[in-house]
């Protein structure tokens, strides 16, 4: 299973973090920065796994890419094939470059919900949901219709009675 | 409307956190936001609700405590809009967890929303649930899941076969209603729902004997169609990765064929073909493939066996490991280490690609190929891949160098073939990288060294030669002072010169420079300077015409802040300056130090699977059966911890060591070897630690009358300067050695066959009547002992009404059985035994004592033998 995917810049500001087993906020934190303490000695032409077990406990791996200033990173246990995480963290980037059009960190930052819409729909609880970008992109674009559907609606009152109340 | 609770948009407040240049200004940030929120949430306001929560979660991620916004999310997912029900849900996952009693509030609404007739509603909530799901909720929602196994639309089948997973994994009960509609999702044919399904049936598999049965039985042959289908399917862009169809599905149906086949020789029988297609069929030149090709070799080496198919398996490992992509040579390595278990001789074949990886850039690869190296290495190939490695060891990482050289030193240890060659290697070793060098290392060197005494020449001016060349390396500079205090003689004059040495000029004076340098070294530190002191005393005998110098630079150190330096340099001026006539016996070459006791004392610490270390070949003490051997160490071991230092004198420790000397010696000739090696073995622990010391100047002058017993007397005479410690030990050990020795005589046998750590002491003695105690041990009961007393009649008479009585202190409780009988027939025709049980309960602190009375009639005249027993074996 899927311990963890998080997305932290190269400046170690986690960027998107998700644990999917529990972790206090302090000790999410502690990991963030072992992780990026790792990454960032790492020199450019070496494997994509790192060992984690020092970091994270016994039985789990660590694999990343890295990509312009974003390090993606899942953490997973030895139930997970490696290589397959590695194509995993590539769906995950693809579906977010279909998304925002040529993902950038600013994008990742300021749309911070939707980063998780994406990832809810490739992974589950810690287990691979769906691999095709071309599905998940269907989910993500209805629920953002839904999203902005209903919000047209909701908003328009709202608006009116905050343009009223001045 | 409150003026704060607008505050600022999601987006404004990002940048506002992005624009800050320093962690106070982000803190100060994020402290008014969450004060905004907080207001906003006491107002209870409704219109920006939505919005507080998706700030809270940017807040949360960036570290900051949130926990004030967990009921907030209940209430957004209470509410009726999609997007309020989707941040609500967010924030769900994020800021709450399922040890907190919150989230019982959120079960009704789940259960409302896996009902909901918009199918994102359930999608939302099934995500949740799939994440922080309880076991309490698992039972209470387990049937709407059930249910939405079976949903219209693939995309909640697939969310619903994964929340199952989390459901059975928190209850493992409720496995068994998933069994069914598992089955059934293996039948799909939507991708994504298949994944899902086979994920789920793996799963039931885990925690389920029973479905494992089921699916083997019912549902193997279906999955290896639908493999063969999926690895013969045409091109299908939707599930494509660099041009690979689905490895995603294919990896996930291997995994699950590997759980079935495991153990069941039929379900293996029948995946045979299609793993063979796989592992032949797949493209290995694209990461896809190739992850594949693992999850293949991985199903192949844990089916039962077939061994066409695990060649097959470990030719692409083989292939991996001189991939270009360091990825796969990473995971080739981890499958190699698993398949070394299964077919050691077929990963051998990739012996040398595997070396290659030692020496790779990458910090992981490397870590991973030095353990599959050393497991790999056996008597055959120990040779060439040792040079190999220290080879490496000149250029490597100064990081990875620790690593590399406790392989290197236990590599070259456990498989030497002759002792040149081990000394050879370690000098090497100790010269690049003696600082990464562990202290037993250096010591079982020490050790070994001293038992080649036909290469102790060879050794010392092999480590002059080293040590003018890498000084700065301290665990060779302590071998070499070492050797060069105990073998200085033999540098000097070129003796014992082997063929393959060029010869070498070295003065007296040359060998003692080498010492002062050690010793004045600013980075020697304590041990190697007081072993720099000891061997300076060494060669002030051997060196006449250094004496004057050397007593110099001892004399240097009588100023010392460090105490232990300060108290050495005393003591050794004052042998080298008062005491003449005695220093040359004082500092004789140590004993040969006993390797199958120091290997057996290692063996305590270091859990060593292999069956030929180093030392059992070489030199067993005087025929002493080796098992007996560790055990006697132990003993020692634990006497030197447990008892309290007697305040003896040091006439009672020359008496116990020459006791230990002679009298076993006396008794039985085979044995006498190992009492006298303790002694200068935890002689050689003593020199190496440095004990604290208590001065002892009586102690040279008492020696002297002992020049008449060579061997013993040398170890002593080094020992003086530390002897407190010494004292202690030997004194303790002393006693309980030679029971022991007495012990063998009786009950060797028996003692070798319950193989436990406490032997057989002889608890009394006198001249009509021998009490010998066995001990045991039950399991998981370390306070008590069970003592199976043996008495044994010395005399010529028939001892009729024979009573054994025993009285213990307070701390402990004594049980005893009756007798075997109350008749002891004469002159050791048959015994008495009769078991004792004693708890201790201040076990590990105290040791046991007892007082014994022995009553019998002797020629009907009543006798009556009393006696205390202190002298246990240490750890009762």
């Amino acid at each position: 299973m899927i311990r963890s995917v998080m997305v932290i810049n190269t400046q170690g500001k986690p960027r998107l973090a998700k644990f999917y087993e529990f972790q206090p906020v302090e000790k999410q934190q502690e990991l963030i920065r072992s992780v990026y303490g790792v990454l960032s000695s790492r020199a450019e032409n070496v494997s994509n796994f790192v060992d984690a077990e020092s970091i994270f406990g016994a039985d789990t791996r660590l694999v990343y890419k890295h990509f312009a200033t974003l390090y993606f990173v899942f953490v997973f246990d030895s139930s997970e094939n490696e290589l397959a995480m590695l194509d995993l963290i590539q769906v995950f980037v693809e579906t977010l470059d279909k998304c925002f059009k040529n993902v950038c960190e600013l994008d990742v930052v300021l749309n911070y919900s939707k980063m998780h819409t994406v990832l809810d729909e490739i992974i589950f609880g810690g287990q691979v949901l769906e691999t095709s970008s071309t599905e998940v992109m269907k989910a993500v674009e209805e629920i953002s219709r839904l999203e902005s559907a209903s919000n047209a609606i909701s908003l328009v009152p709202k608006s009116v009675s905050a343009w009223q109340s001045r | 409307m409150n003026p704060f609770s607008s505050g600022t948009r999601l987006r404004d407040m990002i940048r506002a956190i992005r624009a800050c240049k320093t962690a106070a200004e982000e803190r100060a940030v994020v402290r008014k936001e969450c004060a905004a929120i907080r207001a906003s949430i006491n107002e209870n306001d409704h219109d920006y609700r939505h919005r507080n929560l998706a700030k809270l979660m940017f807040i949360h991620m960036l570290g900051y405590p949130t926990h004030f916004g967990q009921m907030e999310c209940l209430k957004l997912i209470a509410s009726a809009g999609f997007p309020e029900k989707r941040i609500g849900y967010l924030g769900l996952m994020l800021l709450l967890d399922e040890r907190q009693e919150v989230l019982m509030l959120v079960t009704n609404s789940l259960k409302q929303d896996l009902n909901h007739t918009n199918q994102y509603i359930v999608g939302l909530a099934l995500c949740a649930l799939g994440n922080i799901c309880s076991a309490e909720m698992a039972r209470d929602l387990a049937p709407e899941v059930e249910r939405l196994l079976q949903f219209r639309d693939p995309n909640i089948r697939k969310k619903a076969a994964l929340c199952s997973i989390r459901i059975i994994r928190k209850v493992p009960e409720l496995a068994e209603n998933f069994i069914n509609p598992a089955a059934t999702l293996l039948k799909e044919k939507h991708h994504g729902v298949l994944i899902t399904g086979v994920q789920l049936c793996t799963d039931l598999c885990k925690v389920s004997e029973e479905a494992l049965e089921y699916f083997r039985k019912k549902c193997t042959e279906g999955l290896v169609k639908t493999l063969k289908d999926v690895v013969n399917s045409p091109y299908a862009p939707e599930y494509d990765i660099a041009g690979i169809a689905d490895p995603f599905l294919h990896i996930r149906l291997l995994k699950l064929l590997r759980v079935l086949g495991q153990g069941d020789a039929d379900a293996s029988e029948c995946m045979n073909d299609i793993l063979a297609q796989v592992a032949t069929k797949t493209e290995s030149n694209k990461n896809a493939g190739n992850a594949i090709l693992y999850e293949c070799v991985e199903t192949i080496m844990s089916i039962e066996d077939s061994g066409g198919l695990r060649v097959l398996a470990i030719n692409i490992l083989g292939r991996f490991l001189s991939n270009r992509d360091n990825n796969i040579r990473y995971v080739a390595l981890n499958m190699l280490m698993k398949a070394i278990t299964v077919d050691a001789q077929a990963v051998q074949r990739h012996r040398a690609t595997i070396l290659e990886c030692v020496k790779d850039s990458d910090a992981s690869i490397r870590k991973r190929a030095l353990e599959l190296v050393y497991v790999l290495v056996n008597e055959s190939n120990v040779k060439p891949l040792t040079k190999e490695l220290i080879d490496y060891l000149e250029v490597s990482d100064e990081e990875f160098k620790g690593d590399l050289t406790a392989k290197i030193c236990s590599i070259v240890t456990k498989f030497s073939p002759e002792k040149i060659w081990y000394i050879d290697q370690m000098l090497k070793v100790l010269s690049e990288a003696g600082n990464f060098v562990k202290d037993e290392v250096w010591h079982t060197l020490i050790v070994v060294i001293s038992n080649a005494s036909d290469l102790h020449g060879y050794t010392v001016r092999a480590l002059y030669r080293a040590f003018q060349l890498s000084a700065e390396q301290e665990s060779l500079v302590r071998v070499a002072i070492w050797c060069i205090g105990e073998y200085g003689d033999m540098l000097v004059n070129n003796v014992g010169m082997l063929d393959i040495e060029d010869p070498i000029t070295v003065t007296e004076s040359d060998a003692v420079d080498v010492i002062e340098v050690a010793i004045k070294h600013h980075t020697s530190d304590l041990t190697t300077k007081s072993m720099g002191l000891i061997a300076l005393l060494k060669l002030s005998s051997r060196f006449p015409s250094c004496s004057e110098r050397i007593k110099d630079i001892v004399v240097q150190y009588k100023g010392s802040l460090v105490l232990e330096l300060q108290q050495r340099s005393i003591e050794l001026n004052s042998i080298i300056a008062k005491h003449q006539n005695i220093r040359s016996t004082l500092v004789e070459r140590m004993p040969v130090l006993d390797e199958a006791t120091f290997i057996g004392k290692k063996a305590g610490s270091m859990q060593s699977t292999v069956s030929s270390p180093v030392g059992a070949s070489i030199n067993l003490p005087n025929g002493v059966a080796k098992p007996s051997a560790a055990p006697l160490v132990d003993l020692l071991d634990l006497g030197s911890d447990d008892v309290p230092a007697p305040s003896s004198s040091g006439g009672d420790l020359l008496h116990d060591l020459l006791g230990v000397d002679l009298a076993p010696a006396s008794k039985q000739s085979g044995v006498n070897h190992s009492p006298n090696n303790n002694g200068t073995d935890v002689l050689l622990d003593l020199l190496s630690i440095g004990s604290p010391t208590q001065s002892s100047s009586s102690l040279p002058d008492m020696l002297s009358s002992s020049q008449g017993n060579k061997t013993p007397v040398s170890p002593l005479g080094l020992a003086a300067p530390s002897s407190n410690s010494i004292q202690a030990t030997s004194s303790a050990g002393a006693a309980p050695v030679i029971d022991l020795l007495d012990g063998f005589a009786a009950s060797t046998p028996k003692h070798e066959n319950n193989g436990t750590a406490y032997p057989s002491v002889v608890a009394f003695e006198s001249s009509n009547l021998r009490m010998v105690f066995n001990f045991s041990k039950q399991p998981g009961n370390p306070q008590t002992t069970v003592i199976e007393a043996t008495f044994t009649n010395l005399s010529a008479n028939v001892y009729s009404d024979f009573i054994f009585q025993a009285a213990v202190p307070k701390f402990l409780q004594l049980h005893l059985e009756p007798a075997s009988s109350n008749t002891l027939p004469a002159s050791g025709n048959g015994s008495v035994t009769q078991t004792l049980r004693v708890t201790n309960s201040q076990h590990g602190k105290k040791s046991l004592v007892m007082r014994i009375r022995i009553a019998y009639k002797m020629n009907n005249k009543d006798v009556l033998e009393e006696g205390q027993i202190s002298k246990f074996p240490p750890g009762l």
